[in-house]
């Protein structure tokens, strides 16, 4: 089957676009902060416990507060039911999210805590560990926890011969490449970069170019949502 | 006074200074978090609008006795960081620590209103009950707030907190850290508006809007007969221990 005719993908869209995005700040009750992003049919939420004590306690840091990130992927997410519980895969993301996240948070502001980031993936359609960062995102900010700017992810990759953004379904499974990509856009910095493929230097760039592009745009939709959230607080009857 | 804006994260504020809530690069000032942004002399500050509770020195906090060691209580204040009481900040009384049971002062789960004495750099929290206003909170209500919203419950001047004490007769306690306690007459109606002073905390004009609802709410209110035993302070705290609903899961 053809992935990609006369510049329209197997979904409809064009090669440069992006699926449809949903994004809503504050959904969890007991959270500090809580956020979900859709896109497309990759679902995903996250919440922001803290910051708050340390347990276990030698794991304290004097000087600053520790992140924590733990990504999970529900069993009923994919097709095919998976294994419920932390496995090599989620191990590698919630590292991977932890570092793209740190270098935007004041961690030393709240030293001798820890900020507690859970992500949940509830529908999974590739590029959930971008789905999951975005919402991370802004969970931390609903959460209050002071940081510089808000990160951006998406992922771009290549199919057959073509250089497309945010890849999806059977682009990801049957695809040649998937690079997903995080981006601080106020300093127009690269936190997060993967891939899975093989490629020349000369398109990578491309690849990444055109990522980047694609996370330009998410940045807006989630700035939109963030602010969307506080003002309608206020401005109910 | 400007109108206060709305910033989120990485919000361009204006060349200068940055100050709470904003950080600076370049000379220029940013949001560092979401909240609304004010400038004062070239300085650009943010007043957050979620967030849990950080100690800071002078701060009015109602705190759980959490445990008694030596000569100091370790007191919950609804923070990352626990406070500690010592018995010379507690008391000017003169105290035999070989021959007296500190919980005789203090027990454990007892609340307290207590102002923030010093915050060490490495937040060690010390807390002080030599402010007129720190005393020992029997029986009532505990609500939690957001503490970001703490200004709003009590308004200009403490005169929200002052309008809601009048019209519902009852004893309100703020504390810094998000807790509010309640006693007296009509505590549902007290609870039901300061839930709504949370929720509604950035409209203009919210004192009139509390006062109509007050004003509605006490309407359907019954009258209470006052009872010549109400400030028994033994039964009182008899009460106290059985009110778990509010009382418990400060942190």
């Amino acid at each position: 089957m053809e992935l990609i005719k006369n510049g329209i993908r197997i979904d409809g869209r064009k090669l440069d676009e992006l699926r449809p995005i949903q994004a809503a700040v504050g959904v969890l009750k007991n959270a500090n902060g809580s956020a979900m992003f859709k896109m497309g049919n990759t679902t995903a939420v996250a919440g922001v416990f803290g910051p708050r004590k340390v347990f276990p306690k030698h794991r304290e840091e004097a000087e600053r507060a520790i992140l924590r990130t733990k990504y999970n992927m529900s069993p009923f997410a994919t097709t095919e039911r998976n294994r419920p519980g932390t496995n090599r895969r989620s191990t590698e993301i919630s590292m991977v999210t932890r570092q793209a996240l740190m270098p935007l948070i004041f961690l030393e502001e709240f030293p001798k805590t820890a900020i507690d980031v859970h992500i949940e993936v509830l529908q999974a359609d590739a590029s959930t560990r971008c789905v999951g960062l975005n919402a991370a995102v802004l969970a931390l900010a609903d959460a209050g926890i002071p940081m510089r700017d808000l990160i951006a992810s998406c992922s771009a990759g290549k199919v057959g011969e073509n250089v497309v953004l945010d890849v999806a379904g059977k682009e990801d499974t049957e695809g040649e490449l998937d690079l997903p990509v995080a981006y601080y856009p106020r300093k127009k910095q690269i936190t997060l970069l993967q891939m899975d493929g093989i490629t020349d230097s000369r398109e990578a760039k491309e690849i990444i170019k055109l990522a980047v592009k694609g996370c330009e745009k998410i940045y807006e939709e989630q700035k939109k949502a963030l602010r969307n959230r506080y003002k309608l607080e206020g401005d109910e009857a | 006074m400007s109108e206060r804006k709305l910033v989120i994260p990485g919000d361009f504020l204006g060349d200068g200074r940055a100050g709470n809530g904003a950080y600076e690069e370049e000379g220029k000032a940013f949001a560092g978090c979401v909240g609304l942004a004010e400038e004062k002399n070239g300085l650009f500050f943010v007043i957050p609008l979620s967030g849990i509770y950080d100690p800071k020195r002078s701060d009015g906090v109602i705190g759980k006795i959490q445990d008694v060691i030596f000569s100091k209580w370790i007191v919950d204040i609804n923070s990352p960081y626990e406070a500690v009481l010592s018995l010379a900040d507690a008391t000017d009384e003169f105290i035999d620590l070989t021959k007296t049971d500190m919980t005789k002062y203090f027990n454990f789960g007892d609340l307290i209103f207590a102002e923030i004495s010093s915050v060490s750099n490495t937040k060690n929290v010390q807390l002080s009950m030599r402010n007129r206003k720190c005393r020992k909170l029997r029986g009532g209500r505990l609500l939690k707030v957001v503490p970001a919203k703490v200004p709003r419950i009590i308004g200009k001047a403490g005169s929200m907190v002052e309008m809601i004490k009048q019209m519902t007769n009852t004893q309100i306690v703020v504390g810094q850290n998000g807790i509010v306690w309640i006693k007296g007459d009509h505590e549902d109606i007290a609870i039901d508006i300061i839930t709504m002073i949370e929720r509604k905390s950035h409209v203009h004009g919210l004192t009139d809007q509390v006062k109509a609802a007050l004003e509605e709410k006490m309407k359907d209110a019954p009258k209470i007969e006052r009872k010549e035993e109400k400030y028994n302070d033994r039964h009182e705290h008899d009460q106290y221990s059985d009110s778990g609903d509010y009382g418990e899961g400060f942190s």
